[in-house]
């Protein structure tokens, strides 16, 4: 089973709909992977049912017990996120600001706080509209350690690929170059950077592409909107040949990305003959480097 | 005032809007734009600038002091994010995984632990005629964006009077960062486009912003490019559409060049000039209360 992860650094470069357009192309042969738990858009292209869906808890978020409580604020002392506050006579804990560090129980006399798990989000099984089973998730309002969550769906994307002797895994990677990314390309045979012809999209491509030169992954690049501008477009391409990066495939901008999104179809299936070309094409070459 | 421009995911144009706005709001009054994207500033890619401050943002972390050690090993239990370890007869730290919440370097018996500052980031203060423009920039593989962001926005209120008007390019998503960049913001201004997956980063963006009690108004970027399923929201949703930016490749090209776009596009100015309204019947709301 081999894995590809598809990353941008970058939002708004069209990496989802790429993803979701390999996915389409791979048809039952893949399991399909949704690392943006952040804003999770993959399910607008792909229609997975929601079948199965579980909780994830990760790290601890502190809470007073008022009956115990004796109200001598060592707590809110000690806390350094601000997070414990005094109002209408008792002391509270915000917990959008608690980070769960447990200092404050650790000093409360009379053991009113009490850490308790902190519920961050939701991850779920699903098949989407072509047979497929997709692994994704939803990050509750305001949790962090996104990473964690991104983990925990690529490992259960890689138990299910594994156990249905899948010959590929597509990820939808995480935006940004932080630790969620890290985590969702823990793991890959491949990584597709989908960059734009753009100042900012150049900058990114190279901010992002410095984690992936660390774990050492094979990498190639799609160029989407590659006529919007032809002299960013060639930095692009000459950044790629320095860093031996595999030019996958230049897609010229077309309106069939939006128009296909609005119909909840993939770029694939919408009916544009060339895009439709240009990405069969993109696949092959990722399947021939892979060699699946 | 402190208008914070954020959208529920990245590559809605916020930067393009936040760049554009700060320059144009600047011709007619005092104006600070904060870059708090702090994980990918791309800001100043659009704005010409010139240096005039720059410092090193730390962090705390503890420092193991091997000699009053005594190897008891509490440290390493009531550390929650497992920063601390003991190999052999040595106490390892990872300040990456460290929050710098203290507990270890104050209830060590001993006090072997002394908190000491370490770099996580630069903030860079700049002249782009006519504003000012701060920059946040955390180190790569850095995890803790919140911090940065948080001493960032005190420089601003630091060193800009309260009228200036601030602007605070936000970063992406619905999590911590997002969370403390409009946490003390007077309005925030969602940024999003006409598509399913704009209409749903928005809902997300929109279910933040009311759990934080905040104010907000929406502009629709791209505004053509799709279909009509966010203006139905926002209606049916009562919230107020400030501006439609308009979806024309002439602004795809200036942006991709890094230009500046409202000298260049009159519609985009238009809707610029509909922003700065509201923002000044805005501020006026304040002065009544
Ligand atoms: S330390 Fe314990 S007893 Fe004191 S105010 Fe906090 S919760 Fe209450
Ligand atoms: S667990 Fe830490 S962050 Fe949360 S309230 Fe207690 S001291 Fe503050
Ligand atoms: S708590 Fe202090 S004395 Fe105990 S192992 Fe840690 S550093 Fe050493
Ligand atoms: S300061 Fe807090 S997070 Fe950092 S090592 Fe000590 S106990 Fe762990």
């Amino acid at each position: 089973m081999k894995e590809i992860v598809v990353i941008s650094g970058k939002g708004g470069t069209g990496k989802t709909s790429i993803t979701a357009a390999l996915a389409s192309l791979a048809q039952q042969s893949c399991v399909v992977v949704d690392c943006d738990v952040d804003a999770a858009d993959m399910h607008l292209l792909l229609q997975p049912d929601f079948a199965h869906k579980e909780d994830f808890y990760s790290g601890q978020v502190a809470k007073i017990d008022e009956m115990l409580c004796r109200n001598c604020g060592r707590c809110a002392d000690v806390c350094r996120f601000d997070a414990i506050g005094f109002k209408e006579g008792h002391y509270v804990i915000d917990e959008l600001l608690c980070e769960g560090c447990g200092y404050c129980a650790r000093v409360c006399r009379p053991s009113a706080i009490e850490m308790r798990e902190r519920l961050v989000g939701a991850w779920y099984t699903s098949k989407t509209k072509y047979g497929s089973d997709m692994v994704h998730a939803k990050l509750s309002i305001g949790a962090e350690n996104s990473g964690k969550l991104v983990a925990k769906v690529k490992k259960e994307g890689k138990a299910m690929a594994l156990a249905q002797h899948k010959s590929l895994m597509i990820v939808d990677g995480s935006p940004g170059i932080g630790c969620p990314v890290v985590s969702s390309l823990s793991g890959a045979n491949f990584v597709l950077l989908v960059t734009e012809p753009t100042l900012s999209g150049l900058h990114d491509l190279k901010r992002v592409y410095e984690v992936v030169k660390r774990f050492r992954i094979k990498a190639g690049c799609i160029i989407n909107k590659s006529d919007l501008n032809a002299t960013v477009c060639a930095q692009i391409e000459e950044f790629l040949e320095e860093e031996a990066i595999l030019h996958v495939k230049n897609i010229p901008y077309t309106k069939a990305f939006s128009h296909a999104m609005i119909q909840g179809q993939t770029v694939s299936e919408y009916s544009d003959p060339e895009l439709k070309r240009l990405l069969e094409e993109s696949f092959e070459t990722i399947k021939q480097t892979l060699g699946v | 005032m402190k208008i914070a421009i954020a959208s529920g995911k990245g590559g809605t144009g916020k930067t393009t809007l936040s760049t554009n706005l700060a320059m144009f709001l600047g011709e007619s009054e005092s104006v600070v734009l904060v870059d708090l994207d702090v994980e990918e500033p791309n800001s100043h890619l659009f704005l010409k600038s010139e240096l005039l401050r720059k410092e090193d943002k730390m962090k705390m972390i503890p420092r193991w002091e091997s000699g009053s050690c005594t190897l008891c090993n509490e440290c390493v239990e009531l550390c929650n994010f497992h920063a601390l370890i003991c190999l052999g007869n040595e106490i390892l730290i990872f300040p990456n995984l460290c929050h710098s919440c203290y507990a270890c370097s104050e209830l060590c018996p001993t006090h072997s632990l002394p908190m000491e500052a370490q770099k996580m980031g630069e903030l860079s203060h700049f002249l782009a005629h006519p504003i000012e423009f701060v920059e946040g920039r955390l180190n790569i593989g850095e995890e803790q964006a919140v911090s940065l962001i948080a001493q960032t926005k005190k420089y601003v209120e630091k060193h800009f009077y309260d009228e200036t008007i601030t602007l605070y390019d936000s970063p992406p998503g619905t999590s911590c960062p997002v969370i403390e960049s409009i946490k003390d913001a007077d309005f925030v201004i969602l940024v999003t486009e006409p598509t399913p997956f704009g209409l749903h980063d928005l809902t997300l963006a929109v279910e933040t912003t009311r759990a934080l009690g905040k104010k907000f108004g929406v502009v629709i970027n791209r505004y053509g490019m799709g279909d009509d399923a966010v203006e139905t929201y926002c209606q049916n949703e009562n919230i107020a559409i400030l501006a439609k930016i308009p979806h024309l490749l002439e602004i795809a090209q200036c942006y991709s060049a890094g230009k500046l776009i409202y000298p260049e596009v009159d519609s985009f100015k238009q809707a610029l000039e509909e922003i700065a309204t509201f923002i000044k019947t805005l501020s006026q709301e304040e002065v009544v209360q």
